[in-house]
């Protein structure tokens, strides 16, 4: 089991890794906001697989606070910072 | 169990790469809004890469700063940033690239290369097994009226660094209400469905903020996690258009924001007089003086956060009532 | 204990599947709106196998509850921004795909 754990934990960090060109990318500011979005996700799974190799419950926790923050920046983002997409027509 | 122990050295050098590629991307990328996002990123690796460390309370603390609010306040100062500067457009560089001379280019160099090897020096002269300060703490816990380690450390046997890193906050928010703002360009209208999210969020934030700590004195938490927990929760109900009263005006933010360093002093003092030491509770009592202290600190450190964060927003509601 | 065991695992392989759907159609969609669409299978279905697999593991009720509550958040966030992104994008005029 605790191959497992691991293994999938490495799998979704390079699934990560591969999101990671949608931010180079872009193409618009939202595609990044996006991608960023996917990561938070991925970080919280990442961490509770953690928390069940290490037995350590305090992981748990900080998966936690990522889900309870995870709108924070794209709220953030959409009522405060969305810059002129650069695709924009009008 | 020796192929757990590989999959965890690959899941490691995955992480340690992917960071430092990160951080190289981040720094050499034109585009603020990418440089942004990609220090999201960095900040949720970073996170993953101290539990891997076996530093729960740091990834803990990474994860309530680097997720909520250092996100929100990188996007709120970009914004600024392009009110100040219309031309300045999502793919636009900031700043021309600036050029080196072919010298300096030879002189950083060197620097750099001096530094690395010092600093790989100073790493590699270390004890590869130092006990440190563990030990110590390990013997004293008993009489620190916490179970945790680290919060024993934080609030009972060096006390102080907490009494001065409140007294830090409160610096930092005076400077920035001691400088102008500028007027803040963020739209008034309200969404629906942001507000029903906020109305369901709000409440679990403030609740987790307790929870972290209440937590703390036996585990991974504490009243720099529950502050920060505080302040996304204050930022979130700015973000979402509410009417917050005015922040530098109210005597009650004040009161907030003071209530911690107030009582750290306080109880400093008491404590010098009573006990001839700065911050020496007895030890009875240690338990509920921690409690005490983790919770007016937890309220400054949330107000502070979200002063810092409205920062400016202060001056656009006081310019507002002036025109009127 | 051995069903229990089995099960996670495919509950554990659901959700890694549902994340790899995911980041491809985060990098294969074409425009804004479908990546949305690309976003929320990992979001609901991959955190959520894989929060079902690790609670069949949990010691306690709290503990599965913990993971339950993250989960139910996670929900929270990602259909509250999928429709604030998708909004913005439109009030914005950001294009939609053609054909």
């Amino acid at each position: 089991m605790q191959n497992l754990y691991i293994i999938l934990a490495l799998f979704l960090l390079l699934n990560l890794l591969a999101g990671m060109w949608r931010i180079l990318k872009g193409p618009a500011a939202a595609d990044r906001m996006l991608a960023s979005q996917l990561f938070g996700t991925t970080a919280v799974a990442i961490l509770l697989l953690l928390a069940q190799i290490e037995s350590l419950m305090a992981l748990r926790d900080v998966a936690l606070v990522f889900a309870l923050l995870a709108a924070i920046t794209a709220i953030a983002f959409v009522r405060r910072n969305w810059p002129q997409e650069p695709d924009d027509a009008g | 169990m020796e192929a757990v122990g590989l999959w965890q050295s690959a899941f490691d050098l995955m992480l340690g790469f992917s960071l430092f590629g990160l951080a190289w991307r981040m720094l050499f990328c034109a585009d603020l809004f990418k440089s942004i996002v990609l220090f999201i990123t960095f900040g949720l690796l970073m996170a993953i890469a101290w539990v891997r460390l076996e530093a729960p309370d740091v990834a803990l603390a990474e994860a309530t700063i680097g997720a909520g609010l250092t996100g929100a306040l990188l996007m709120s100062a970009f914004a600024k940033l392009r009110t100040l500067d219309n031309s300045l457009k999502s793919g636009q560089p900031l700043l021309p690239r600036p050029r080196l001379h072919v010298i300096n280019f030879w002189i950083a160099l060197l620097f750099t290369v001096l530094l690395t090897g010092g600093l790989a020096y100073a790493v590699l002269s270390l004890p590869s097994h130092s006990p440190g300060l563990s030990d110590a703490v390990m013997s004293q816990l008993d009489s620190s009226g916490v179970t945790h380690p680290v919060t024993a450390v934080l609030l009972n046997f060096r006390g102080y660094d907490t009494l001065l890193e409140m007294a830090v906050l409160l610096l930092s928010i005076q400077s920035v209400w001691s400088m102008a703002g500028m007027s803040d360009a963020g739209e008034v209208h309200t969404s629906p469905v942001l507000n029903v999210l906020i109305q369901l969020l709000s409440p679990v934030l403030i609740l987790v903020s307790a929870y972290l700590l209440w937590v703390g004195a036996h585990a991974p938490g504490g009243a720099f996690q529950a502050g920060s927990i505080l302040g996304a929760a204050g930022v979130l109900l700015v973000l979402s258009g509410r009417p917050l009263f005015n922040l530098k005006k109210s005597w009650l933010i004040r009161l907030m924001l003071v209530a911690g360093p107030a009582a750290f002093i306080a109880l400093a003092t008491l404590t010098l007089i009573n006990e001839g030491q700065l911050l020496k509770y007895p030890v009875a009592n240690a338990a509920n003086y921690i409690l005490l202290l983790e919770t007016l600190a937890t309220v400054s450190i949330g107000t502070t956060l979200l002063a810092l964060f409205v920062g400016s927003q202060t001056e656009a509601v006081q310019q507002d009532q002036s025109h009127q | 204990m051995m069903l229990a065991d089995i099960l996670t695992i495919i509950l554990l392989l659901g959700g890694a599947f549902f994340f790899l759907a995911g980041t491809i159609g985060l990098l294969r969609f074409p425009d804004v709106y479908t990546r949305l669409h690309a976003l929320t299978k990992a979001d609901n279905v991959g955190l959520g196998l894989i929060v079902t697999g690790l609670a069949i593991q949990a010691q306690s009720w709290a503990a599965a509850g913990k993971l339950i509550l993250i989960w139910l958040l996670v929900l929270l966030a990602g259909a509250g921004v999928s429709y604030l992104i998708a909004n913005g994008a439109l009030a914005r005029g950001v294009a939609f795909w053609k054909r």
